[in-house]
């Protein structure tokens, strides 16, 4: 593995009493995809929001142990959260366009971070648009409103928007759930492109997309890292009982 | 198990078991009684909604119609032996002239040559308008005659009177009740218009700010505190909020700004914004917090800082929501009568300083209304205003839907 941008130790996470994660250890490599796998309630979502901090949202979260990005511990006290999202950026899995034309969506982002030059926010739009390979089809209704697009493209202007804040991680949370094959292999394409400049950390249900796109692979279940390996070994000879079983659908 | 137990459990099953053997026939169309009532009164009660807010607008507008009313004098002396008839209508029987009823009113009761020059409330001789007056007087007996083909009788409004009295709503006095009448509308309405803004001024950023914080920043146990605080405030009676203008926030307002009158369009409109933060706070509050959480969390994820979001994202999202606010607000403190009332001072004048006193339309129609003789000019006036208000609403309304909806939401929101 190279680089590591993301490590984890010992990580506990509670909603209240109830525990949520249970001692996750994980160490993800820079500009690789990591696709986290598992049944649904078994933990992946809540550690991949816990990754930016999302989960601060929440009432009542707790979180013990170390999460590290570049070395750095996220949950310490004197660290700028606003500073850390725009470090870690996510797609969710409902695309959620802004009510804003198709341009403010993505200019959004750099606005906010104090970017005010015209030419150079087209600029950077135009560049986030290509990126997630939405340009070609919206380059000429800028102005229109974002609600009007489709679902697919809805999505790729969501990874276009996160993109546009020029972040190091891209978190994305099943991504391509709520699409259509189509809209879903262009997503795919898109998020293998995207590793050459990003780490990219994925949770999916659809295990072929997990096989497909991802470097390293990571089960989860019922709160606990039961395996993280490189993905063809998870998928051709996992060192778990309880991997093998999910992956070919015994249960789960 | 006693017997009839078992016999009805028994019962159960069999009545389970033709339940479930039951073939569904679609072959014959049925008729629901229940459903076909129940949708005819819905759609009764719908339209019997938009019938009496019609209807009210036509009654209150055909009050005020005869004052238009105002044909050549050539065909008004043929229908002059119905006047007696109608003046059963009003509350004075009188057989004099229109211009001498009117001065039993005023504190001068006099000849009609004395009224031209003497004036019982107003303060300003009008020059111009005195001439009038005499002519006016001598005419109306033959003029009443107008009226009477409609059945909206008028004790003293022939169409001289009306003539004049249309006239005279362009000027700026409002002067009812004086040998020499004048109905001027334009320092009610400035005054109106000026105490509305004043309120909003007041009333709309504290309450969208508070709503914002509300929905947005404060938790779960400030939102429980604050939320139905101020919802109480909605359920108020408009009487003490005005007491409590005119007695307490008069006195301190001018200790702060140290202006001349006590009270004025300043004190009344922030009487006025008291009353209107509820209706704006909650109906803002409500378009905040209907925003998809999503947005939230999605620009949060961009990172952006709280009140970013809250100003760049959930602020625009929610704008229809906040106009609409906004509007109930312009409608609430229009038509609010017992505050101006109390707090404004009721004067009457063109004034652009927001520290003069000033008249509204409403507080005209609640002062006045209960003295004015039934079928009078004034009567007709005051009704006149009323269906002003009326129609005001209806404009502002219409305006802020199409603009909101048509122009400002695109530019917001995208094409």
């Amino acid at each position: 593995m190279s680089e590591n941008k993301i490590h984890t130790e010992n990580m506990f996470l509670y909603y209240s009493e109830k525990m949520a994660l249970n001692n996750i250890s994980i160490t993800i490599p820079e500009k690789k995809v990591t696709a986290f796998i598992g049944p649904s309630g078994c933990g992946k979502s809540t550690f991949l929001r816990s990754l930016n901090r999302m989960n601060d949202l929440i009432d009542g979260v707790k979180i013990e142990g170390k999460v590290m990005i570049d070395g750095v511990n996220i949950y310490d006290k004197n660290i700028d959260v606003v500073n850390l999202r725009k470090k870690v950026g996510m797609v969710f899995q409902k695309s959620n366009p802004f009510a804003k034309s198709i341009y403010e969506n993505i200019a959004y982002g750099p606005k906010i971070n104090g970017v005010n030059d015209k030419s150079h926010l087209d600029e950077i739009v135009e560049t986030a648009l290509k990126n997630a390979a939405i340009w070609e089809e919206v380059k000429d209704r800028l102005g229109d409103s974002a609600l009007g697009l489709s679902g697919g493209q809805q999505q790729r202007l969501c990874i276009a928007r996160t993109l546009a804040v020029n972040p190091e991680i891209v978190l994305m949370d099943e991504p391509a759930s709520a699409l259509d094959p189509l809209s879903t292999a262009k997503i795919e394409e898109l998020i293998v492109q995207l590793k050459e400049k990003y780490t990219i950390v994925i949770v999916t249900h659809n295990m072929q997309q997990a096989a497909r796109i991802s470097d390293n692979t990571a089960f989860f279940y019922l709160g606990e890292l039961i395996e993280h390996d490189k993905t063809k070994k998870i998928f051709t000879n996992p060192d778990k009982k309880q991997t093998e079983d999910y992956i070919t659908g015994r249960f789960g | 198990m006693t017997k009839k137990e078992k016999k009805g459990k028994m019962k159960k099953l069999s009545g389970l078991e033709k339940w479930q053997s039951e073939r569904i026939d679609i072959t014959q169309k049925r008729f629901r009684i229940g459903d076909y009532l129940a949708e005819k009164v819905i759609k009764g009660v719908a339209y019997l909604s938009i019938a009496i807010v019609f209807l009210i607008f036509v009654f209150v507008f055909r009050e005020s119609f005869p004052i238009f009313n105002t044909s050549k004098p050539a065909t008004e002396t043929q229908v002059i032996a119905k006047q007696d008839s109608q003046e059963t209508y009003g509350a004075v029987t009188d057989n004099g002239s229109a211009g001498q009823k009117q001065e039993t009113y005023g504190a001068v009761s006099d000849s009609a040559s004395k009224s031209n020059t003497q004036e019982t409330y107003g303060a300003v001789t009008d020059q111009s308008a005195a001439p009038k007056e005499t002519v006016q007087a001598g005419d109306s007996t033959n003029s009443k005659n107008k009226t009477s083909d409609t059945y909206t009788v008028s004790a003293g409004s022939g169409s001289d009177d009306n003539r004049s009295a249309l006239k005279s709503m362009a000027s700026k006095e409002w002067v009812p009740v004086s040998a020499n009448p004048r109905y001027g509308l334009l320092a009610l309405i400035l005054g109106t218009i000026k105490i509305t803004l004043i309120s909003l001024l007041f009333a709309a950023p504290l309450s969208i700010l508070a709503a914002l914080y509300v929905s947005v920043f404060a938790n779960k146990r400030m939102k429980e505190l604050i939320k139905p605080t101020i919802e109480l405030l909605a359920g108020f009676p408009s009487v003490v909020i005005g007491f409590f203008a005119l007695m307490v926030l008069a006195t301190f307002l001018q200790s702060v700004f140290h202006y001349e009158t006590r009270l004025n369009s300043f004190v009344g409109g922030i009487a006025m914004g008291i009353a209107a933060i509820p209706i704006i706070f909650t109906i803002t509050e409500d378009a905040l917090t209907a925003v998809p959480k999503s947005f939230y969390e999605a620009s949060l994820a961009l990172g952006a800082s709280k009140w970013q979001t809250a100003f760049f994202v959930i602020l625009p999202a929610a704008t229809p929501g906040i106009f609409a606010a906004i509007l109930l607000g312009i409608g609430r403190v229009f038509g609010e009568t017992m505050i101006a009332l109390m707090a404004t001072g009721n004067a009457a004048q063109m004034d652009l300083n927001p520290f003069a006193s000033v008249r509204t339309l409403a507080a005209t129609i609640g002062a006045e209304m209960a003295e004015v003789v039934f079928g009078d000019t004034h009567y007709n006036v005051l009704f006149l205003i009323g269906s002003l208000l009326f129609i005001f609403t209806f404009v502002i309304n219409a305006v802020a839907e199409f603009y909101v909806k048509g122009k400002l939401m695109k530019r917001i929101q995208g094409k």
